[in-house]
């Protein structure tokens, strides 16, 4: 299979150009997003295009690091890269500067520099490392714990720094777990709970109920073979209707006043029409803006720099969480649609190469980046186009920020650089 | 199977959202126009609007400068409010209520505090402005009317309302529009076309600058003048015989179908409805149901024609060759069918077409309305012949002209009888009244007027139309083409002799004046009112249709006079003396002006709703106006005079 004057490296050209692409088409939009009036020094470090243009620069440079490194660096320093990411996640309580009321930035000089986004690729290095360990079986118990351990850790110490959006990424492992052989239950259990929780907030406790109970005992009736006990469809119904009461209750004590009205919004539970124009003048602000901003794109869009309702500032964070609500704009329906397709071959291609790694740790590791991909794309653009609630995540290489840019980078670059090494692992 | 979750899972969103981009961008923009986006203010330049001249080039509608004292809430600083609203002479709590208003509309968006300011209370404002953060003045054109004549005729203008808005997207809240007479009909002529500024606008309402550099902006293009075929001298004599009157006068140029006089009584200041009290007077004459100063008589008030109408029944009779010039019918007293009568005067008999018209004989028409009808076997075809005839004169539908409002009249078909009897089952006997113009015929004055002029011209006549230039422009070419009627050209000859004797020895001999060949016909119309759910006659109303000269005729007039009685006490001594204004300048029989001056028939109109029983027509008596209000009146017609 090897010719002899084969280069030792090969790297998927596929993923760069992809990456490039999105980066390249971010900047492009961050532009347009942040500027006010004409655009004169490139390069002014006042303006968000001017920084985000120095992150980029810089990026290139850790890609070249990370790429000249070896492979197995990754694999042998994985714990200690972990470590040192809880080390400045915990950090943060002491020296953290609070921005937008999360605690989860340092401040260096002008800079800030986020380190729950360095903690993603850190975490799936090391949920990667514990999984390909030969004495690790994910279909036992304790091996289950100390995976969902790994990521509860930095998820928890986010959460505390009120960055509800960012924990919710952390999901994003269940779906390594499950290639990994975490038995079908859970698979079963998870769908079952998100369709319970939405069903107990949209039609309330008892009709859940209700339903639930029919189809448990239905299925207890259709498929009884032997004579099995009533005990288990009663266990489920009961935890289900536990669970329905447990939601409803986190949903009006547990949850803060934005975050129940996000919810409210989404499933529309709100009837009240004087509270619904409250909410339309807050929650739903930004949504609304974004969705008008992207539908008045029309299929070609209006052109870089001609959107009048990015040029206006309407839609807001608009150069972060909320840019793809330019793309919509400038761009239309050509480009949204561009950009969705790339992020699809880019998080299929990934699962592709994985699947082709000879190395448990570089097939865990791939799927760990394809499955925060997956998450951060679907959350950030489903929110900003009205599918999914609102939470504030950024859309991957595209979003403003240098934090985010570069984790991002560093988390699908040791994948290139893993993945470029396969041809030597035999 | 696990490699698959994840994988159909990606599919499975990026579809999803490429269908919500879909139908977002695709299926939900297919009306978006980036030009009415919310996020682009449209600043309105107004063109000056079209000044209105009549026939003589005098200057009738111009502009004036008003003032509108305008507020943006959010920049309003605490201010001495007494001060304030004195100087604006308004209450406190009409501050207040207007700021809240302002406010709950946009605290960051200009609203009018106070519009039109009259020109001292901007002098005495402009001075402390600068004192009052958040308000300022803004200058604005509005109409000022130079004559206080032709309020009907040239109409007004006022903020256009919302269903215009939805119909027709050159008008924007709070735009002006002409709301009647000329103003409205030429109003897209007067009004120019705005110009229009897309300006950018950020998310707080601030300026960015132009959109697309101004590629989209157009400046306003100013309104063009129009010259109108009223004669303001004519028309202001008009208004003044119509004093203490109700009705209309409609003078006409029968050479070219220009409308020389349009007068309709009661009538009211046109200044009324300029500025800052437009809104309160308006609503006062609209809501005036006894007198109805906004109902313009002389356009849309339908009534049956009377004896004018007898002329078309003979040009019919004539174009038929049913009855000759010199064929004689007898009258009793009256022309008596079936079991019914219908009565005449006293007069020579029997009568020939010259004799019937001048003395106005109702046996003599009616023989002639039968020769007419019996011409044909069925009295449908010969109904709708003779119906077909009528129209020609442009009687029952509208005259299809340039005047803003308008009413259809009414001439019978047989389908007319066919509802009211059954179809088949009904004679000419049956519809006898329109003989004599009372039947189911119904016109209005300027349909007589044109009736005149039709005459005049021997059988044609032009659109009755006010426009008579515009600038740069050329006027409707349906206005400069002549319409015929069904008659030929010689059968006008006896008729017009029969109504030049009318004056000369006919029922309006005594309103004759000298020097001029006046051919004209006296009229009357029978009404009713609803009064207490019982139908009750009221005096007559006096009609009287002329042109003179009897050869090529410069004007042609009708006038009506509600509840005047007989043709000639008021309406024939109103058309001679607008006749007379109108080729002498100067009137001869100040007799008939007195009396005209001097009659009021308020009393007359008051009757229906004095609850009290009251006399009609014969058992009338005239009241006179008190000797002070007469002088009043003596004076402005030497006012009119010395221009």
């Amino acid at each position: 299979m090897i010719r002899e004057n084969q280069k030792r490296y090969r790297f998927d050209w596929i993923i760069i150009i992809v990456y490039l692409l999105l980066v390249g088409f971010g900047y492009i939009n961050i532009m347009s997003a942040s500027h006010t009036g004409e655009i004169t020094n490139y390069f002014d470090m006042s303006q968000s295009y001017g920084k985000q243009l120095v992150f980029i620069g810089l990026s290139i440079i850790i890609i070249i690091l990370i790429l000249s490194f070896e492979a197995k660096f990754y694999e042998r320093f994985s714990s200690i890269i972990y470590i040192v990411a809880i080390l400045s996640l915990l950090g943060l309580f002491i020296f953290g500067k609070d921005i937008n009321g999360a605690r989860s930035w340092y401040g260096i000089g002008s800079m800030t520099i986020q380190p729950s986004e360095f903690a993603k690729f850190a975490t799936a290095l090391a949920v990667a490392k514990h999984i390909s360990d030969i004495q690790t079986n994910l279909k036992t118990i304790k091996d289950q714990l100390k995976a969902v351990a790994l990521i509860f850790l930095p998820a928890l110490l986010i959460l505390l720094q009120n960055d509800a959006g960012s924990t919710l990424v952390y999901g994003a492992f269940f779906f390594v777990f499950y290639r990994e052989g975490l038995q079908q239950i859970y698979v079963l259990i998870g769908f079952s709970l998100i369709f319970l929780t939405v069903l107990a907030l949209k039609l309330g406790i008892t009709i859940t109920v209700l339903s639930t109970a029919i189809i448990v005992f239905g299925l207890y009736f259709l498929k009884r073979k032997k004579r099995a006990t009533l005990l288990q469809p009663i266990a489920i119904l009961l935890i289900a209707t536990v669970f329905a009461y447990g939601v409803k209750l986190f949903y009006n004590h547990g949850l803060k006043p934005h975050q129940q009205n996000r919810i409210s919004l989404w499933l529309r539970l709100e009837k009240d029409p004087a509270k619904l124009e409250l909410m339309k003048k807050r929650e739903a602000y930004n949504l609304i803006q974004s969705e008008e901003a992207i539908s008045s794109g029309g299929f070609f869009g209006k052109g870089f720099m001609q959107g009048i309702r990015t040029t206006g500032k309407f839609v807001p964070e608009q150069d972060t969480d909320y840019i793809f609500s330019t793309v919509g704009e400038e761009w239309g329906f050509l480009g949204s649609s561009f950009v969705v397709i790339l992020f699809m071959i880019l998080i299929v291609r990934i699962l592709y190469l994985s699947e082709q790694q000879k190395s448990q740790f570089s097939r865990v590791y791939g799927y760990g980046v394809a499955s925060i991909l997956f998450v951060h794309f679907t959350i950030n653009i489903g929110m900003v186009m009205g599918l999914i609630p609102t939470v504030g995540i950024p859309l991957p290489f595209f979003s403003y920020g240098g934090s985010g840019l570069w984790s991002f980078t560093i988390l699908l670059f040791i994948f290139v650089k893993l993945d470029s090494n396969k041809i030597n692992e035999w | 199977m696990r490699k698959l979750l994840l994988l159909s899972l990606v599919i499975i969103v990026g579809i999803a959202f490429i269908s919500r981009l879909y139908y977002l961008q695709v299926y939900e923009s297919k009306t978006y126009n980036p030009l009415e986006d919310t996020a682009i203010r449209k600043e309105f330049t107004y063109p000056k609007r079209g000044y209105v001249y009549d026939r003589n080039g005098e200057l009738l509608v111009a502009n004036q400068p008003s003032y509108d004292v305008m507020v943006i809430p959010r920049e309003v600083e605490p201010l001495d409010t007494l001060e304030f609203c004195s100087l604006l002479k308004i209450t406190k709590q009409d501050f207040i209520k207007t700021y809240n208003k302002a406010k709950n509309y946009s605290p960051r968006l200009p609203y009018v505090f106070l519009s039109n300011l009259s020109k001292d209370d901007y002098a005495v404002l402009q001075e402390k402005m600068r004192k009052y953060d958040g308000f300022y003045i803004q200058k604005r054109s509005i109409r000022t009317y130079r004559k206080t004549i032709g309020a009907n005729v040239l109409g007004d203008i006022g903020e256009v309302n919302q269903v215009i808005i939805n119909r027709d997207a050159y008008y924007a809240k709070g735009d002006l529009i002409g709301k009647q007479g000329v103003e409205k009909t030429y109003e897209k002529t007067l009004r120019g076309i705005k110009g229009i500024k897309f300006i950018q606008k950020d998310i707080f309402n601030r300026e960015i600058g132009p959109y697309q550099g101004g590629a989209n902006d157009t400046i306003a293009k100013p309104g063009k003048d129009i010259t109108i075929t009223i004669d303001s001298k004519l028309q202001e004599y008009g208004e003044l015989l119509m004093t203490n009157k109700r009705g209309g006068i409609i003078a006409i140029e029968p050479s070219s179908g220009e409308i020389l006089a349009m007068v309709s009584g009661p009538t009211y200041n046109p200044n009324l409805l300029v500025g800052r009290d437009r809104s309160k007077n308006f609503t006062k004459l609209y809501n005036d149901s006894l007198s109805q100063p906004l109902f313009d008589r002389g356009l849309q008030a339908m009534y049956p024609p009377g004896s004018p109408f007898k002329t078309i029944n003979a040009l019919i009779a004539l174009q038929e060759g049913v009855v000759s010039p010199n064929e004689k019918f007898s009258c009793a007293l009256g022309y008596k069918y079936g079991n019914r009568k219908m009565g005449c005067h006293v007069h020579r008999s029997p009568a020939n077409m010259n004799l019937g018209i001048y003395e106005s004989c109702n046996a003599y028409f009616a023989n002639v309305y039968r020769r007419i009808m019996d011409k044909y076997d069925s009295s449908e075809k010969a109904m709708n012949n003779w119906s077909n005839h009528v129209k020609s004169f442009g009687l029952g539908n509208y005259l299809n002209n340039d005047l803003s409002v308008g009413q259809p009249g009414k001439v019978p078909t047989s389908k007319t009888y066919d509802r009211a009897y059954g179809k088949g089952k009904w004679y000419t006997t049956f519809s006898m009244s329109n003989a004599i113009g009372q039947g189911e015929v119904l016109a209005t004055p300027i349909q007589l007027a044109n009736l005149a002029a039709t005459i005049g011209n021997r059988g044609f006549y032009y659109t009755p139309h006010i426009i008579k230039q515009i600038e740069d422009d050329t006027i409707p070419s349906k206005f400069t083409t002549p319409k015929y009627t069904t008659i030929d050209k010689q059968h006008f000859e006896p008729v017009v002799q029969g109504m030049f004797d009318v004056y000369n020895k006919g029922t309006a001999k005594y309103v004759k004046v000298p020097g001029i060949e006046i051919c004209g016909k006296t009229g009357t119309a029978e009404n009713f009112a609803i009064i207490d759910s019982v139908k009750t006659q009221l005096t007559d109303h006096s009609i009287f249709v002329a042109f003179a000269p009897k050869d090529n005729p410069k004007i042609a007039i009708a006038v009506f006079i509600e509840n005047g009685y007989f043709g000639s006490r008021f309406a024939g001594k109103m058309a001679s003396l607008m006749i007379e204004k109108y080729l002498k300048n100067e009137i001869s029989r100040t007799d008939l002006e007195n009396f005209v001056l001097k009659h009021s028939l308020e009393h007359e109109y008051q009757k229906p709703y004095s609850g009290e029983p009251f006399k009609i027509n014969r058992e009338t008596t005239l009241e006179i106006i008190p000797e002070e209000e007469f002088e009043a009146l003596k004076y402005l017609k030497a006012k009119i005079d010395s221009k």
